[in-house]
């Protein structure tokens, strides 16, 4: 029988590698992976959660954040196109107009 | 007692895919290694009595969003990031701006782990309560989505109506006129 806590320590890990990720890579792409890693940690997080409650709202919970992912995926990827298509580069420290 | 070990199996195949996602220089690597991260998890859900979560999440997100992110990959031809610029401009290696966000870092795991520490039963098998047999049926999760979650249930679907318009709209080539 394995703990509630064990599958939380892995949540949290896959957590952190994530923000990491978005702190750490440069490309474009990486961090929307980053991203999704971040997402599947939660996720892990609600349907352990919801196993330990002994209900299914976790679960429900979780298809929720996939179509929320898949929302984010398709407009981010959107994005990133149209950013390639204007500068030829996916690295985010070029993409700097914003900034004062 | 295979339960355990294949807990910590897919863990450490989850945790170590993830790890090298964010380790890998080209995009294509990464997807590759994060289908096999999703695929792990996808195995802890069954763990979890989700059979209908782990099925979704291997459609969805492996099947899916990932063929998205390679479709797109393979679009740009996307470059590697060059190793020396990557070092050079390397946000730990940056005053300032960078100091601060290595300081929100660590704030983060500070919260994770207090907040670990202060979950009740963490000891407590993650199996004991509720019913498997009403947990593991689509038809329970179906129910309770379809009543008690209609209205995010709805709301969902106009999210995606937006998401698709607006993926449209942003990727479409401006044209002259």
């Amino acid at each position: 029988m394995i703990p509630l806590g064990h599958y939380l320590v892995v949540s949290a890990i896959l957590f952190a590698i994530g923000t990491a990720g978005v702190f750490l890579r440069r490309n474009l792409i990486t961090i929307l992976l980053s991203i999704e890693i971040m997402l599947n940690a939660v996720n892990l997080t609600f349907v352990a959660f919801g196993r330990a409650q002994g209900n299914v709202d976790g679960q429900i919970i979780t298809f929720f954040v996939m179509t929320v992912a898949a929302a984010e995926a398709a407009v981010g990827l959107a994005i990133i196109i149209s950013i390639f298509r204007n500068r030829e580069s996916l690295n985010v420290d070029e993409v700097d107009d914003l900034k004062l | 007692m295979s339960e355990t070990i294949l807990f910590y199996l897919f863990s450490v195949v989850a945790i170590v895919a993830s790890a090298l996602v964010i380790g890998q220089r080209n995009p294509m690597y990464s997807i590759m290694l994060l289908i096999a991260s999703f695929g792990a998890l996808a195995a802890l859900y069954i763990q979890l009595d989700a059979p209908f979560v782990a099925m979704a999440q291997i459609i969805v997100y492996a099947g899916a969003i990932m063929v998205l992110f390679l479709f797109v990959v393979m679009l740009l031809n996307a470059p590697q990031e060059d190793a020396a610029v990557w070092d050079r401009t390397h946000p730990l290696r940056r005053p300032g701006v960078a100091r601060f966000g290595a300081l929100l870092a660590g704030l983060l795991i500070v919260q994770l782990v207090w907040a670990l520490v202060r979950v009740n039963d963490a000891s407590t098998a993650v199996n004991a309560r509720g019913d498997v047999a009403a947990i593991t049926s689509v038809r329970s999760v179906g129910r309770v989505l379809f009543t008690d979650y209609m209205f995010a249930f709805e709301a969902t679907s106009i999210l995606i109506l937006v998401a698709m318009v607006g993926a449209v709209v942003l990727a479409a080539r401006e044209t002259a006129s």
